[in-house]
This record gives structure tokens, sequence and C-alpha cells, in this order.
């Protein structure tokens, strides 16, 4: 639906991937893990390797979970979109398909230290 | 040479007459639509602007002269509060968390509903309606200058209270209420009456103003106690102009009625996400708490709130869509709030603190469901880690809702351990959202959404992600009004000063 106003009404959009210098956004969230309060809000270069993503960007974030250390990566099943999706720990960000702003999660089963979950 | 007036004082009746309804003229050389062009476009249709009611027949000259006594009351008041040292008189300082969310973000609203009012005051043709905004934005710059007149005793002693209006502009949990502002302020003379004089007014100012002002009292502070009661006498207007503004909308055709209802669905949604911050200082911030933020919307939202829509639905308005979603939220809402407030608080001009036992069994109390189930183990993990040495900090920044800009905290409907992903694409660029009303209201009006100035992208734009340099850019002094109060300034210096005050040492 458009705005109702008497003129034509255009909005620019702030956070375009241009004005993030080179770089762009990418949330990520641990599923069943809410002593992160909120998704993490992450600023990297399209090239980043995605194991960097999760080894240098990620995992340092995620330490005050009791179950940090255990996170088993190559048992983590992930969701991009919502949607089932696996990633290629070499390469980039741009060649798995994460584009500005997408949301990642991750789903460690069996991981729930301090959460009850249903 | 003497003048005979045959009637020196005017009947209460012909006052009011000469005072607002004389007032009006009909153009002769500008035709209406070229005078009121604001009045037409959102699709609202008025037949007859004389069906406004004023049910307060306030004239001008009776208003300066209640206002200007309830000033000289206040005034008189504040300058005890600070030659007394009142801020010494408050349970504990824990308690300026609270003053200082509710300056930073909600005293610059009441000056932007202050702005509202004056340009709706001129966009409406009715004069009844006219002078009664015109009476509503003087009262909103007032309560904005009583407020920050009352805080700005504080300000000589504590921390945080500083930059109010730069933080109003720059830092992040601000950025919720004057979002909701900045909407209401760029709608049009109707949805502004409707988000502001009903939504914000009518259904929710209850939430916000009464706790607040009994937490005042209940925890030693005049000042605030004080500029609460000075504006009391005015909120009873302001909710009789809003409601009476819904039910002229609603009376003078039945085009009117999808259009209000869509806004009501909206301003309520709006409005209780900013009731958020409200809801951590009720169940958290407040060292003698007056009620929980639970048993307050029992009795303000959904006993009053229930009765108005009620009484609403002669009109065909139903309750609003985001109701039932929000009654299910009420019981996580500040727990999950909270959480973030401790760990962000490096980030915040105020401070947050881990719950003492005492207070943790206070919230299981109160939340039977839901505190120890949810919310205990993570504090309990939190306190863990403080005693450990390695406080937690959250570093990695929080995705925040394209629409209401707050964190996304919130949790699926029906699964409180599971974030709440709401995204969509729109001309080629992803939005999230906390909800889904949240994306409801963005989709409406995607325009007005896509602009949205949210703080953590932007920290990453402007400042390429430099939190010191962010910090000086919000005027937030590291060490001093961030961080828990278990290790701040704001504690050592009250507790040593009232300790000087309450004994010989």
């Amino acid at each position: 639906m458009p705005v109702t106003a008497r003129k034509t009404y255009l909005g620019v959009p702030r956070d375009r991937v241009e004005n993030f210098h080179g770089k762009q956004l990418v949330y990520v969230s641990w599923d069943h893990h809410l002593l992160f309060a909120a998704p993490f809000l992450l600023c990297l270069s399209p090239q980043t390797p995605f194991g960097d993503l999760v080894q240098k960007a990620l995992l340092p974030l995620l330490q005050a979970d009791p179950d940090a250390a255990a996170i088993d990566w190559r048992q983590v099943e992930w969701l991009k979109d919502n949607r089932p999706w696996t990633p290629d720990f070499g390469r980039s960000l741009a060649d798995n398909g994460i584009g500005h702003k997408d949301q990642l999660r991750l789903r460690t089963p069996g991981l729930d230290s301090l959460y009850r979950v249903h | 040479m003497d003048m005979k007036s045959a009637n020196r004082k005017l009947s209460l009746k012909d006052k009011y007459r000469l005072f607002t309804r004389d007032l009006g003229w009909e153009p002769s050389y500008r035709t209406r639509e070229e005078i009121f062009p604001y009045v037409q476009y959102e699709g609202i249709k008025v037949h007859d602007w004389d069906k406004w009611e004023d049910p307060f027949r306030l004239t001008m000259d009776a208003y300066w002269k209640y206002q200007a006594e309830k000033e000289r009351k206040f005034y008189a008041i504040i300058d005890a509060h600070a030659q007394n040292n009142g801020h010494l008189h408050i349970t504990d300082a824990r308690y300026l968390s609270a003053l200082k969310i509710f300056l930073q973000a909600i005293s610059p609203g009441e000056f932007c509903a202050h702005k509202g009012f004056a340009r709706v005051g001129r966009e409406f043709p009715g004069v009844g309606t006219q002078v009664a905004c015109q009476m509503q934005a003087i009262d909103e710059i007032r309560h904005a200058q009583t407020q920050i007149h009352a805080l700005s005793n504080y300000n000589r002693f504590y921390n945080g209270f500083h930059a109010f209006a730069e933080q109003r502009d720059r830092i992040w949990y601000t950025s919720v209420a004057r979002s909701f502002f900045d909407d209401a302020m760029s709608a049009g003379p109707f949805e502004f009456m409707i988000a502001i004089g009903f939504s914000f007014e009518y259904v929710l100012t209850n939430l916000l103003f009464v706790p607040f002002m009994s937490g005042a009292a209940y925890n030693g502070d005049m000042a605030t106690v004080t500029f609460g009661f000075s504006a009391q006498s005015d909120e009873a207007r302001h909710m009789t102009l809003g409601l009476e503004c819904i039910k002229f909308m609603l009376e003078q055709d039945p085009d009117n009625l999808p259009i209000v209802q869509r806004w009501i669905d909206k301003w309520f949604w709006r409005g209780f996400r900013v009731l958020g911050l409200v809801s951590t200082m009720m169940d958290y911030m407040l060292p003698k708490r007056v009620m929980s933020w639970r048993e307050a919307w029992n009795i303000y939202g959904v006993e009053n709130g229930g009765a108005l829509f009620k009484d609403l639905a002669r009109y065909g308005i139903r309750p609003p869509k985001g109701w039932n979603d929000a009654e299910e939220a009420v019981d996580h809402m500040s727990h999950q709030l909270m959480l973030g407030l401790y760990q962000w608080s490096f980030g915040t001009a105020f401070h947050a603190w881990i719950p003492s036992d005492e207070d943790m069994d206070w919230l299981a109390k109160k939340y039977p469901e839901t505190f120890d189930r949810y919310y205990r183990p993570r504090w309990m993990h939190i306190r863990k880690l403080a005693a450990a040495g390695t406080p937690f900090k959250n570093y990695g920044l929080a995705k925040l809702c394209q629409c209401c800009q707050l964190p996304v905290v919130f949790t699926e409907p029906g699964d409180p351990t599971l974030s709440c992903h709401r995204e969509r694409v729109h001309q080629g660029e992803k939005y999230h959202f906390c909800s889904d009303h949240c994306q409801a209201l963005f989709e409406n009006e995607p325009e007005k959404y896509v602009q949205a100035w949210l703080p953590m992208p932007q920290l990453f734009q402007d400042l390429q992600g430099d939190l010191t340099a962010w910090m000086d850019w919000v005027f937030l002094r590291d060490g001093e009004d961030n961080g828990d109060y278990a290790d701040s300034l704001d504690r050592r210096n009250f507790e040593a000063w009232r300790a000087m005050a309450t004994s010989n040492q």
C-alpha cells in the first residue's frame, strides 16, 4: 500500500549496501539461546570466508553462553532467510550467497543449558 | 466621559461563544480548500465541523489563570526540593535510571507533541478544534519544560542527565520513542490526533504516567511527583480531546470507519512497543516497586482499555489487532528488555544491574508462569559471570526492528525460547521486524519506514563501527554514565552523601 500523501511520496532507504564502505551487514542468531538478547549485527566484507565469520566474528561473541564450547560446527544446522541452508566454510560470504542484511540462524539440538526449550 | 457597560460580567456561555466559536469567520477571497489544504487528503469525510463538541468549554483567559496557578505551586516545590537536598531522600540511586530514561526518551516527546498540536491546530478548520489544539500545544511545551526543570536538580549531582537533548537524537534506545513521534508528526492531522490524542493520551497514558508518578512517590522523589500532579489536570483534557476526535470522525461518515480502525491498530501497537521501556522501569528499576507491569496492564490495559473498546463497538470499532499478542507479551517483555539493557549497558546513559535474590523472588511471585522458568536461569548465569570477574557485555550489536526500532528481543508468539524472525524484501532491500504487527505496519506504508534511521547500522556507516568515537558523538562518558550500577560513581556518591546526611561521619 502506498503512503497516503498529497504528492508523490518517495522514501530513500538509509541502509543500502553502498553506504557501508565496501562492507555489508549480516545478522546471526543462535536459536533457543536467548542469553544473547537479540540477533547479532555483524559488518563484514563480502569477501570474508564463511569460516572467518564463524571463528573470528561470531565465536568470540558466543563465549558467554555455557553451551558455546560444546558446539560441534560440523553438526550445526543452519537457516538462511528462515529456510534450511548449508554453508561452505571455505568460500566467501558472496560465494555462499549471503546478501546484505541477510539473517543467518544456527541450531544446535540438544544444547540448552540455560533454556527450557519446549 | 464614562462608558456605560450594560453587563460587566459575561455569562460562561457567552464568554465561551465569544472566545472560541465567534473567532471563526467565513473566508471571502480564498477558498476553504486553499486555507486548509491538509484536511482532506487522508480520506476522512467531515460534513459539519460545528458538531465538534468541547466538553471542557475552557476559554483562553481561564486557561491562563489555571496554568499560572499550577506553575507557581510547581516552582515553589521544586525550589524547596533543591534547597532541602531532595535528591538524598530517594530510596537509592538505582531509581535515577528510570528518571534518565524518562528525560532522554519521553520529555522530548512532550516537545514533539507540542509541535504536532501547534500544527494540527492550524490545519483543522473547526474553531472548537483549533482552540482545543492550541491549548494542548501550550500544555505539551509546559510539560517538557517542567520535566526538564524538575530533573535538572538531579543533573547537579548525578551522571547521565547532562545531554538528554543530543541523546534523544543520537543514542540507540531513545530512537524508539523518537520514531514514534516522528511517525505521528509526519502523518496528516487526523492520524496525528489518533496517534497522540487517542492512542497515546487515552489508551496508553495511564500505563506511562500513573506508574511513573506513583513510582516517584513510592521512591521519595517529590520533584517528579510535582510535575506529575501539575500535568495531571491537563491530561484529563487531552484524553477528552482524543476521545472526542475519534467519536467525531466516526459520527461524521461511515466511510471513516476503516481508516480509523487501521490507525487504531497501528498506533496501539506502536504505543505498546514504546511502553516496553516502561515495563523495565516498573519491574526492575524502582527500588521500591508500586506494582508489576503485569498488574498495571491488567488494570489500565485490560480493564480500562477493554471498557473503552466496548464503548466504541457501537461505531463498529473492534479492539486493536495486536491486542492478543500484546496480552501474551506482557509476561515476558520487561525481562526480555532488561536482560538486553544489562548486556548492552556499556552503551546506555543510565545504569543497569543484576537483580538481587529478593528482587528475583518478587519477580517470580509476580510472574509465576514465566520468570523462574525462562528468565531466572539467565540472570543467575549472568551473576556467575560477574562473580568470576568476567561480567557479561554483549559487544555483538543488536538487530533492530525497521518499524519500532527496538532491538529484536521479542520471541515467537507461543514459544518464549525462540527469537521472532520476520523479514521482507521491498524493492530489492531486505528489512527485519520484531513481530507480525510491526511487519504489517511496514507493509501498509513501506515508503515511510524504509527511511528509518536505525542507530546500529548507522554506527557502521558514519563511524565505521568505532565504539569510542560513537560514545563521543552521543555524549556518553565511558565509566561515568554507563555500565553496571554496582560499581558506578552514582552509587558511590549517593551512598557517601546519604551517610553524611544521616550520621556523624
